[in-house]
């Protein structure tokens, strides 16, 4: 049903990932779709990597150990964005195109009344791909 | 497993650089949490104790305005008197280091590595960087400082009893000759705008850009004082730098956002009739500021891009009509003969010591120098951030030699056409008129007026909210440990207080000249930064040599 399955990471914020990442894995299993790890950076060094290349890296690596903890095929795909506290909506929306996954796997927190103000970047991916999104809560 | 091509998101290999090794992790004094409902990240304590002083400082001027005012009358005159020889010695440093940095082989070296390529094209970066680099100061003192230095130089020397000059004129004046005071008044403004102003810029985003992009350091001030202070830099040395930029910062906006409003107002009055005044004031610095937080939600691309170029299409269609309908031939010929008599006078304008214009060299030149001072961490940042790819000398050249042309053809075609009103005209309405209305009045003889005086305030309003946002930014990476990644609501903090900051400075305390009196006080330590930042620039340039 699904043979390319792409899921934002924030490798910053890891360990809030877990249901999503693992959800994203147990979908792969079931159709045999590849997952696309998509991260989004600054040019600038922040917490995770000096630079946009190392990011990649790194990024590629953690796509690496996912697919050798769940057992399936997996790909990297790293975006710069100039802004990323106000760019990443559409940037991810321009990683659906690039990467041309059929379904969208996304971690997102439990809405709250800023989500009035800033809606959350699953409820705007959701709303604006062409593809299927899974908001995964918590 | 993994694809080949997995890295397509990245625009080009970065190539080599001199990663500085160290042990601290860009966000590890950061504490980040949420508010109710509101997150932040934020750099521990560097914005705890900006924060905590912006807020402590609006509440004091607040309930003890005349207090708060004398004060500030006092701070500014030790600071412009006693250290006048030193912001402009400093000013003439850093413009012969940007010169030695385009002829020495150091200018090879390229931003983010020796194979990366520009995040902007030319009118996207050029745009920016004139936006937030001179942006509502260009409005404001595009005639009237012209018509002063020309009036001044006009009316002569005069001597008080105690054998210091009491006139206002720069060098010796060029009393009853209208054509040599027209050269001198020009000279004069065109130094303060031209290279001076942006080799002060140069020097703080090069050392920004420099130490973040190659040496993979995050993007704070206090980076650029690695090669100096080692691994203390993140310790409580880097913690006093960083806050003295975020101080810098706020008050050298705070007076530019003073400056736009009363303009807009003045401008507001000239065309509708709407009252001058407090009230007005108060509703224009609260609108805009509003404005200004939808273009903060929007980002950098979304947001201050595509602003800076609206106004840069604006300011240039203004230039344009101005320079047409006042004599494009006469004013060319300015242009040109201004630009020699800036190169005449400029090593007389440039002397920090034994001035006999003391006026003059304390009130302008000091002044200017501290402000443009106090923008550098703002402007600075802001250009690094949108500088990554390009080689050193293509660097300085562009942020030193082409806006600094720009500037002296807006002064040779505002400042010529308003000095060419009052002597072949004889025109004096402009002259006579206050400060923030003498862009209007010179407006007001050359046809059009309504439209072009319409577009003068426009252009004002949007140069106010493109440096409102723009500064937002630039202070919220500070007080986040150079995370550009922080959550939004910070930099809504920033903005609101921006904007409260020069509410109260321009109403209850003196009106601008408070806001001066902080600029100036801010602006002297941050000149000490300045100066060694020079230093740690070359050392960092010649270890990236090296490496190539």
């Amino acid at each position: 049903m699904f043979s390319n399955i792409m899921i934002p990471v924030d490798l910053a914020h890891v360990d809030k990932l877990g249901h999503a990442l693992k959800c994203a894995a147990d979908l792969a299993g079931l159709y045999g779709a590849t997952v696309t790890y998509v991260g989004v950076s600054a040019a600038t060094p922040s917490s995770v990597a000096h630079s946009p290349q190392e990011f990649a890296e790194k990024l590629k690596a953690f796509a690496e150990t996912e697919a050798g903890k769940h057992g399936h095929k997996a790909t990297a795909h790293a975006m710069t964005s100039h802004d990323p506290s106000t760019d990443l909506d559409p940037t991810l929306l321009k990683a659906v195109d690039e990467t041309g996954a059929d379904l969208v796997v996304m971690a997102s927190h439990v809405p709250n009344i800023t989500d009035y103000i800033w809606p959350s970047n699953g409820g705007t991916i959701a709303t604006h791909a062409k593809v299927s999104v899974l908001v995964v809560r918590g | 497993m993994t694809d080949e091509s997995a890295n397509q998101g990245i625009p080009e290999p970065e190539g080599h650089s001199d990663i500085i090794d160290t042990e601290y992790e860009i966000g590890q004094d950061n504490i980040d949490g949420s508010v109710g409902p509101f997150g932040f990240d934020i750099h521990n304590p560097v914005f705890l104790i900006s924060g905590l002083s912006i807020v402590a400082f609006v509440f004091y001027t607040l309930a003890l305005p005349e207090q708060a005012g004398d004060a500030f009358s006092w701070l500014f005159d030790t600071v412009t008197k006693g250290f006048d020889w030193f912001f402009l010695g400093a000013a003439n440093i850093f413009v012969l280091f940007c010169l030695l940095l385009i002829v020495t082989p150091v200018g090879s070296v390229r931003l983010g590595g020796a194979d990366a390529t520009p995040d902007y094209n030319y009118i996207g970066w050029f745009a920016m960087l004139f936006a937030a680099g001179m942006g509502i100061g260009l409005m404001f003192y595009g005639v009237s400082e012209p018509l002063s230095h020309y009036a001044s130089s006009f009316g002569g020397v005069s001597v008080g009893e105690d054998g210091v000059r009491t006139d206002w004129a720069p060098l010796g004046a060029a009393e009853g000759d209208e054509v040599e005071a027209a050269r001198l008044g020009m000279a004069a403004t065109i130094f303060h705008w031209g290279l001076h102003p942006w080799a002060i810029y140069a020097v703080v985003a090069l050392a920004l850009a420099l130490f973040s992009y190659n040496k993979g350091l995050p993007l704070t001030i206090r980076s650029a004082f690695y090669p100096i202070l080692g691994e203390r830099v993140w310790g409580w040395w880097g913690h006093i730098i960083d806050t003295l930029a975020v101080f810098a910062t706020l008050f050298g906006l705070a007076t530019s956002l003073g400056f736009g409003a009363t303009q807009a107002n003045a401008g507001l009055n000239e065309l509708f009739g709407i009252p001058v005044g407090p009230t007005m004031e108060v509703l224009l610095i609260s609108s805009i500021t509003a404005i200004a937080l939808i273009s903060v939600l929007r980002g950098l691309d979304g947001g201050v891009k595509i602003l800076s170029e609206i106004n840069m299409g604006l300011a240039f269609a203004l230039l344009l009509f101005v320079l047409v309908v006042g004599g494009f031939v006469a004013i060319m010929t300015g242009f040109f003969d201004y630009l020699l008599a800036y190169f005449q006078y400029l090593p007389a304008l440039a002397n920090p010591i034994g001035r006999e214009d003391v006026n003059f060299m304390q009130g302008w030149t000091s002044f200017y120098w501290a402000w443009w001072i106090s923008w550098s961490p703002f402007v600075g940042m802001f250009i690094a951030r949108v500088s990554r790819g390009r080689s050193v000398r293509e660097f300085v050249i562009c942020v030193l030699l082409i806006p600094s042309l720009v500037c002296v053809l807006w002064m040779s075609v505002f400042g010529g056409v308003a000095i060419d009103q009052v002597v072949h005209a004889g025109y004096t309405a402009a002259v006579d008129a206050p400060l923030e209305l003498k862009l209007f009045k010179m407006l007001d003889e050359l046809p059009l007026t309504g439209i072009t005086s319409l577009i003068g305030i426009v252009l004002v309003i949007v140069f106010f909210v493109t440096s409102s946002d723009s500064g937002s930014l630039v202070i919220d990476t500070i007080t986040a440990g150079g995370k550009v990644d922080a959550p939004v609501p910070q930099r809504v903090f920033w903005c609101v207080f921006e904007g409260a900051v020069a509410l109260v400075l321009l109403l209850s305390a003196g009106g601008l000249a408070s806001l001066q009196s902080m600029v100036i006080s801010t602006g002297l330590p941050f000149t000490i930064v300045l100066l060694m930042m020079c230093w740690t620039i070359w050392s960092g340039l010649q270890a990236e040599r090296k490496l190539g």
